[in-house]
């Protein structure tokens, strides 16, 4: 059974580069590109794993991952938090609201796709 | 032997002497080599004009009559100068601050610059000295008369009167000579009291050498001495040698009063004294100059008693005794001596006199009759003041020879003495309640005086020319028409007092009562009540007086005071405005009425009428103004001033400062704030077009895509976004350089349809791709314009591509109007969309502010803010326009003059 | 009338100077009660009472020196405007009287 994994983000090149890294290794990935319907996109495509932007229009990720942590249906969801602002209080932000995993733009392509393995328990 | 001719000559070659010291002392003085002049040794002697004649004959006759009484007259300065704490010190200072030329000025300045007063202290002061000068006239020739006398075998007795006409002429000379050589600024003359100090120590040397002959030479030594006194008591009328308590206490009192009241000795304490410091000298040297004087009375006049025959005048007995003894060197010293305290009292006396006379009477008439002449009628008044200087010692010298002449000599005239100093002593009052007393006033003072001197000259003065004088014996006897208690001589009944003590007694007593009554009721002027509490409290504010010299007043005194009140600033311009209205160059106008009327109501408004009207009176008033202390009360009001409006400013400035530091703290706060958003928003934007281009960039490293078609794509988003980056940063380059103002523009002439067209051209492949329609009306836009049209251009396509990619309408539609209002160009750009939400329509200039989906429009959100900054520096703007069918922006630029570039219009025009 | 302005205690020098100023104030009244000493005799003057006269004048011209010594030094000293008496100067070797 192909893994779930859905893409929060409003860039459509950067979209569109993680779905083609997850798809080669074997991942079914869905995109989202607004900030406002994400939450209730997570609920309807009920991914293993999310990657979530912070920059979003309408809403933003750290919003959305508050939102997802107080939903009982989305407490457990391990998410991966892309963010552009790569500075310290972000992360700090971040790993308060209790994300799983956090990378700076850009970053390595293996290096997330060993992020998602791990999240998803190998 | 002792010739008359040797005496003379002797006595010529002493006033030479004299005349060489007083010159030297004098040219050294103006040379400024006053060390040896000003120190406190030539200060002291200068104070022996205190011992006259008088004295020095007449110490001796004193004592052979009445014993130890005559030191009375010593120990009343004694107690003076050994008090100078209390008293001497501040007349002193008082006297230096206020650049006093004499007692009468020193009265009249007190009181308000009361020229009754001045006039009064005058009258008084010469005829209470005028007999005194007589007194010394008498001296002289009687002593000439003795060596006639007893040389009458060897030469003609010389002509008594012609002896003292001699005398009186001789002395006129050198009173002139070196009293009036120049107007010395602070009434000083160095040369005379050198040539004093020197005859106060012949003086002394004279009295001492006599007395030591006396007591070693023919008296057998203390105790014969002892001895002959015993006898002289013995042979004494019943109680001459018994000490009267009310003559000892008496004499004692008005030796201290007239001490300090005598014209003379006021001229050499106070105007004479050059630093405060002499006093302390003087104050144990003068009374041991005054011991020494009298220690040797007692034994020459018992010796002269025991052994001259019977008959002989006592109070020749110091020339006498020699010539008796054939010591005639001796006796010439003892001549000298005599000489010595007879001219120096009249040099000093005359000046004194002369200086009063001339300062308070005859120059204040000379002014009267100049009234309302111009400043320039003025210029000869320092000839005036020196003729009259002149003429006033001629005058008073004249006077004490006639009174010499009519009232005979004799003993008459030796009682004159105590008399005249009862008569000066009137002032006492006037001046002690001025220094120590605000309260003292000048109705006060001038009743006072008037009162005392009334009967000082009822109860003794008149009475003292004898039954045959002024008085008849009758009145003497039983009062003016029979009232006996108006007796002259036992006022109000009180009998059997000493005529002098009982003068002294009730002169004093109702002087001091009159007084007292008068300032408690009277209400003083302001400038009186200036002066009392610049006198009573000089110790506290003046520093003590060092030698200034103190010019006539000119407008450059005025100006002085006038910068203390006004500023120095404001006071310079009024000057020279002033000066420029009199037609003259600088900051000195001439003193005229007209200016003097406008100083003073320009005056008035920062201090007052009054103290305007007094400072400048004061400073005009003449030779005994006291600028400095002007100046010091001005200075206090000025500085109160001044420290005020300081401590406003500097509170002002604080508060200033303050809201300056809190305005750049918040600023700065801001900026921090603002710079931390501005690198976060830099980093995200920079950061996102690099995540696509490494994301895909690896993909084409481990192999890329399987299909072409992909790979390709790949490639491109790799290019676009590199595109992108570059845009970005050219973009963000461009906004740094125009928010720092370094941006060079380039103007230039261009219709603005030229502009339009081309920015349309550059935007056209985005046009065409959103297929948008632009709708223009050429015939408004043949606009000239002068500014920098490239960076125009580009806020024009950064409108044009927003608008069609922003747009939301379907079919997508751009109108661009033109419009002139008031001198400015008005360009706007409005499109069919939805525009702008009202919330976000405040923030659409600022950076990186983008509202939709921004890889719509594919910028990094710097456009507007870039466009706001380019019209900014080209005097124009850039607004948002709400209230229109769509989104709407309006460019506003200046054109024609208004053009910041407008000027150089014209000569580029011609270039053309 | 001292200023209130003026310490409350001063230092040993400046006292010392204070009652020097003091000594001088009551000197001329120390001089008459010297001089009415005479008349509380009655009688003849004797040369006894010449002598005393004498004596207390120089005496009274000896205590003169002694305080001009301390108070001519520096009477003009003082500071313009400043109500404080001067202040004597460092090197003056004062000591009791």
């Amino acid at each position: 059974m192909t893994r779930q994994v859905l893409v929060i983000e409003d860039e459509p090149n950067i979209a569109e580069a993680i779905s083609f890294i997850l798809s080669r290794d074997g991942w079914s990935v869905s995109t989202h590109a607004s900030g406002t319907t994400a939450v209730q996109a997570v609920r309807d495509a009920k991914p293993d794993v999310l990657i979530l932007d912070v920059m979003l229009p309408g809403k933003s990720g750290y919003d959305i991952l508050q939102d997802l942590r107080s939903a009982d249906d989305t407490r457990a969801l391990p998410v991966l938090m892309l963010t552009a602002r790569g500075q310290k209080t972000d992360r700090e932000l971040a790993e308060r609201l209790g994300v799983n995993r956090f990378m700076t733009k850009p970053f390595s392509n293996s290096e997330m796709l060993t992020n998602l393995r791990e999240l998803v328990g190998g | 032997m002792l010739t008359f001719n040797t005496l003379v000559g002797v006595c010529l070659l002493y006033v030479i002497m004299l005349f060489v010291v007083a010159f030297v002392a004098d040219k050294r003085a103006r040379r400024s080599k006053v060390r040896f002049l000003t120190s406190p040794m030539i200060y002291t002697l200068s104070l022996s004009v205190y011992c006259t004649a008088w004295t020095f004959y007449g110490a001796v006759g004193n004592a052979a009559r009445s014993g130890l009484e005559y030191v009375t007259i010593y120990l009343g300065p004694t107690l003076v100068m050994i008090g100078w704490w209390w008293f001497l010190r501040k007349l002193v200072r008082v006297g230096r601050s206020q650049r006093v030329t004499s007692i009468a000025d020193l009265v009249s300045s007190r009181y308000g610059k009361s020229n009754l007063l001045g006039v009064l202290v005058t009258l008084i002061a010469v005829i209470g000295t005028t007999p005194y000068i007589a007194l010394q006239l008498q001296s002289v020739t009687l002593s000439f008369a003795v060596f006639a006398r007893d040389r009458s075998a060897g030469w003609i007795i010389p002509d008594l009167e012609q002896t003292a006409i001699w005398v009186a002429g001789g002395l006129a000379l050198f009173t002139i000579l070196f009293g009036t050589r120049n107007l010395d600024v602070n009434e000083r003359h160095h040369g005379v009291v050198t040539a004093i100090a020197v005859e106060a120590v012949v003086k002394l040397v004279a009295l001492l050498a006599v007395g030591i002959f006396v007591v070693w030479g023919i008296g057998g030594g203390p105790q014969g001495i002892a001895a002959a006194m015993e006898q002289a008591i013995q042979a004494a009328p019943e109680g001459a040698w018994t000490l009267q308590g009310g003559r000892w206490v008496g004499l004692t009192f008005l030796s201290a009063a007239a001490f300090l009241t005598l014209p003379r000795m006021f001229q050499v304490l106070v105007v004479e004294n050059v630093d405060e410091r002499q006093l302390a000298t003087a104050s144990w040297a003068f009374p041991l100059y005054l011991f020494l004087m009298s220690l040797f009375v007692i034994p020459i006049a018992v010796v002269g008693l025991a052994i001259l025959p019977k008959g002989e005048n006592p109070d020749l007995f110091v020339l006498t005794l020699p010539l008796y003894f054939e010591q005639d060197g001796l006796a010439m010293l003892s001549f000298l001596g005599g000489f010595s305290s007879a001219t120096s009292m009249v040099i000093v006396a005359s000046i004194a006199l002369a200086t009063m006379v001339s300062n308070h009477i005859i120059m204040p008439i000379w002014l009267s009759t100049r009234l309302g002449a111009g400043a320039s009628e003025y210029r000869d008044a320092r000839q005036i003041l020196l003729s009259a200087r002149r003429l006033s010692i001629v005058g008073i010298l004249a006077l004490g020879y006639f009174y010499y002449r009519i009232s005979g000599g004799g003993s008459a005239l030796a009682a004159i003495g105590l008399i005249s100093f009862a008569g000066v002593a009137q002032v006492l009052p006037a001046m002690a309640g001025g220094l120590f007393w605000r309260g003292a006033s000048r109705s006060g003072a001038v009743a006072g005086l008037i009162t005392g001197f009334a009967i000082w000259a009822y109860t003794l003065f008149l009475p003292s020319f004898g039954e045959a004088g002024v008085m008849s014996a009758s009145v003497l006897a039983h009062g003016p028409w029979g009232i006996e208690a108006l007796r002259p001589q036992a006022l109000f009944g009180v009998n059997g007092l000493d005529p002098v003590v009982h003068a002294l007694f009730w002169s004093l007593v109702l002087n001091c009562v009159v007084f007292v009554l008068i300032s408690l009721l009277s209400f003083p002027s302001p400038l009186e009540r200036l002066q009392a509490a610049q006198f009573v409290n000089v110790l506290d504010h003046s520093g003590p007086a060092r030698g200034r010299s103190f010019n006539a007043a000119t407008s450059e005194d005025l100006l002085v005071m006038a910068q203390q009140v006004m500023g120095s600033d404001q006071a310079q311009a009024w000057f020279q405005a002033q000066a420029e209205q009199q037609g003259k160059q600088g900051y000195l106008p001439d003193t005229t009425p007209d200016f003097i009327g406008r100083l003073e109501r320009e005056l008035s408004g920062l201090v007052g009428t009054a103290t305007a009207h007094a400072m400048i009176a004061q400073i005009l008033g003449g030779a005994a103004v006291s600028v400095d202390d002007l100046l010091a009360v001005a200075d206090e009001t000025q500085q109160m001033l001044e420290q005020t409006s300081q401590l406003e400013a500097k509170q002002l400035e604080l508060t200033t400062t303050a809201r300056q530091l809190s305005e750049v703290n918040e600023k700065l706060t801001q900026l921090s704030i603002q710079k931390d958003a501005f690198l976060s928003q830099i980093s995200h934007e920079l950061r996102t077009p690099m995540t696509s281009i490494r994301a895909f960039s690896e993909i084409l490293r481990d192999g890329g895509a399987s299909d072409p078609a992909a790979a390709a794509r790949h490639a491109s988003i790799i290019h676009d976004e590199s595109v992108r980056l570059t845009r970005l940063l050219d973009d963000l380059l461009d906004l740094s350089v125009l928010e720092n103002g370094q941006v060079q523009l380039y103007p230039r002439h261009e219709v603005l349809h030229e502009v339009l067209d081309r920015a349309i051209a550059a935007t056209s492949s985005v046009i065409d791709q959103e297929k948008m329609h632009i709708h223009r009306n050429r015939s408004d836009e043949g606009v000239a314009l002068y500014t920098d049209t490239d960076r125009l251009a580009q806020v024009f396509i950064n409108l044009i591509s927003n608008a069609a990619k922003y747009c939301d309408a379907k079919g997508k539609r751009l109108a661009i109007r033109v419009r002139q209002r008031g001198g400015r160009l008005q360009v706007d750009f409005v499109d069919n969309g939805s525009g702008v939400p009202f919330e976000s329509q405040s923030m659409i200039f600022e950076k990186f502010s983008r509202l939709s989906d921004q890889a719509a429009a594919g910028g990094a959100g710097l456009g507007l803010a870039i466009c706001r900054e380019i019209m900014d520096k080209l005097d124009g703007s850039i607004t948002y326009l709400p209230g229109q069918s769509g989104g709407a922006f309006r460019v506003t630029l200046p054109v024609g003059s208004h053009s910041p570039f407008g000027r150089t219009w014209p000569s580029d025009i011609n270039h053309l | 009338m001292r200023s209130p302005r003026e310490p409350l205690f001063l230092a040993r020098q400046s006292y010392r100077r204070r009652r020097i100023e003091d000594a001088a104030r009551l000197l001329p009244l120390l001089g008459v009660v010297l001089f009415l000493l005479p008349l509380m005799v009655g009688g003849v003057i004797g040369s006894v009472r010449v002598a005393f006269v004498f004596s207390s004048w120089f005496f009274l011209i000896l205590s003169a020196m002694t305080l001009a010594r301390y108070l001519g030094r520096d009477t003009g000293q003082r500071p313009i405007g400043s109500q404080s008496k001067p202040i004597a100067p460092s090197d003056d070797p004062t000591g009791p009287l």
